[in-house]
């Protein structure tokens, strides 16, 4: 009985005192057991009675430090927009194919959805945000802007932070060199013309 | 996703610990992990952080080979100077791989332990003896154009996805790991296992046991060595067919050879048949289609991907004549 109150409710919500009791029984079998089975396999059962806590971490977010207390499954993309309420980043497909949320984590591109906030313990993360000094639009933003790199907008803030990342990596040369390393950007417009045409300029400036 | 336990491992000793509990697994760049999580298909209780251990150099060894680190990042290694000279097929195989950005996440030995992208894996709403074994195989009866011709059995048709593994698989690579009783080294034909009756244990590691680095046997000739794909995009899309070759020719003899493919085998797929056929041939075209015959004459087709065997074909071909072609 007790086990398939367990199996319905799986491991997380509430405890009612009679599954609690049932866990607690659970747990005094699985103490004699598990020796054999350590002895078996060298590995222990998971250890169900240890909560599941929600983590602190410590972020340097454009250059101001940032303490969340989240849930140790929040993806830094989710820190940034549903913790700190930073919605320049974007949630396009959440699996790393499209580069809606490039941000820049120590100086690198990467997908901030594929990123668990947990694992940012002391890093430096520049969003879309962060990029403009004041009024001053970075020089990545100003070239989107004549170049009209974008017609929809949404996947701009990830173009423009991956097309920073590009820069500073400095390996691309060629349009061709360009374009295969902004491929993890996808527009749904087509602005690509253009969005070459805006890395071209700050490249060459 | 289902919750879980984040622990952060300050030393390997730490992480194997934290990993010999049952649904422990470890994540590094987390790419493909998160991924599969955010989908329910990898559910741990226990997710332990490794990217605080010292596991990031590339060091060259004195015999001419190449030591890496498990938490070396796939865009590193793919533009370090050693590897692009000395071994550029795995340079190459790296750089056609995912994204800029992923390449900036990914790591070594997480690309080694990449699952397939099979779509029937991937979609929980249908059968798949990887993810649920037992509950039969919806590739096999269903869409599997991109799908494996080789390695295959009758509980699984699931290509293995990475490209940097086709290029390991042809240089011989050795794969380090390190567990509760002390450090043991596989060879990389021997890491990733067949499908066979148990498609969903895919690998030859022990659950508490971590990867720390990949060792690159010294091979002279891969100066000249090269990594083909061939893909429905021009970038960043998985492989219907890829060659990994290198080829030491002398006097326009084929001296030495290493051929691995990739995009067509349920696991990275070192031919030595084609091998064989290629050692002690002369250097042209015709010595070039007998070792891909060779290479993919154990193939088996399915409904819709039976187009890959020509393709692996002339793929190889292809990658074998620009070899010869760098001499």
């Amino acid at each position: 009985m007790e086990e398939k109150d367990k199996e319905n409710n799986g491991s997380s919500g509430g405890t009612t005192r009679r599954q609690f009791l049932g866990q607690v029984g659970l747990a005094g079998a699985g103490l004699q057991l598990a020796p054999l089975l350590a002895k078996a396999t060298g590995i222990l059962p998971d250890n169900e009675a240890l909560p599941i806590e929600p983590i602190t971490v410590n972020i340097m977010i454009n250059g101001s430090q940032k303490t969340l207390t989240i849930d140790t499954r929040v993806t830094l993309l989710d820190a940034l927009r549903e913790k700190l309420m930073m919605t320049g980043t974007k949630k396009g497909c959440d699996h790393g194919q499209c580069g809606a949320c490039t941000v820049l984590v120590d100086g690198r591109r990467i997908n901030s959805c594929l990123h668990l906030a947990a694992m940012c313990e002391g890093s430096e993360v520049t969003t879309i945000e962060g990029l403009a000094k004041g009024d001053d639009l970075h020089p990545m933003q100003a070239a989107f802007l004549k170049h009209d790199g974008f017609q929809c907008g949404y996947c701009t803030p990830g173009q423009i932070c991956s097309a920073v990342g590009l820069v500073k990596e400095g390996r691309a040369k060629t349009d061709a060199e360009i374009r295969e390393l902004m491929s993890g950007n996808i527009c749904r417009c087509g602005a690509y013309q253009n969005i070459l045409a805006a890395i071209k300029e700050v490249q060459n400036a | 996703m289902e919750p879980f336990r984040f622990v952060k491992a300050q030393d390997n000793l730490a992480a194997i610990r934290a990993a010999g509990i049952n649904q422990a697994k470890f994540i590094a760049g987390g790419t493909n992990m998160l991924d599969l999580m955010k989908l329910n298909i990898e559910t741990p209780k226990q997710v332990v952080d490794i990217n605080k251990l010292s596991l990031y150099k590339i060091e060259e060894l004195q015999n001419g080979g190449i030591r890496i680190g498990a938490l070396v990042k796939n865009s590193d290694l793919s533009y370090n100077p050693y590897i692009i000279k000395n071994f550029p097929v795995l340079s190459e195989a790296l750089l056609s791989g995912a994204s800029p950005q992923l390449r900036n996440m990914a790591t070594t030995g997480g690309n080694l332990m990449q699952r397939t992208r099979c779509p029937y894996f991937y979609n929980t709403d249908f059968a798949c003896n990887k993810r649920v074994p037992g509950s039969g195989c919806a590739a096999i009866t269903g869409y599997n154009r991109m799908n494996a011709i080789l390695g295959t059995s009758d509980k699984c048709i699931a290509t293995h996805p990475s490209d940097m593994c086709v290029a390991m698989a042809a240089l011989g690579a050795i794969i380090h790991v390190q567990g509760p009783k002390g450090s043991r080294a596989i060879p990389f034909a021997d890491f990733h296992l067949l499908p066979g009756q148990t498609p969903h244990i895919e690998h030859n590691l022990k659950q508490d046991e971590l990867i720390t680095h990949v060792e690159i046997p010294a091979l002279p000739f891969a100066v000249k060595s090269y990594y083909l794909k061939v893909r429905d995009r021009a970038s960043y899309e998985f492989a219907l067919a890829s060659a990994a070759v290198a080829l030491d020719i002398q006097n326009g003899t084929i001296n030495g050879a290493r051929v691995a493919l990739g995009g067509v085998g349920t696991k990275p797929w070192r031919s030595l048949e084609a091998e064989r056929a290629l050692i002690g041939a002369p250097a042209n075209a015709q010595t070039y289609r007998t070792a891909a015959n060779a290479a993919l004459a154990e193939a088996k087709p399915h409904k819709d991907n039976a187009f890959k065997i020509e393709l692996a074909k002339r793929t190889l071909v292809r990658a074998l004549t620009t070899v010869e072609g760098m001499s």
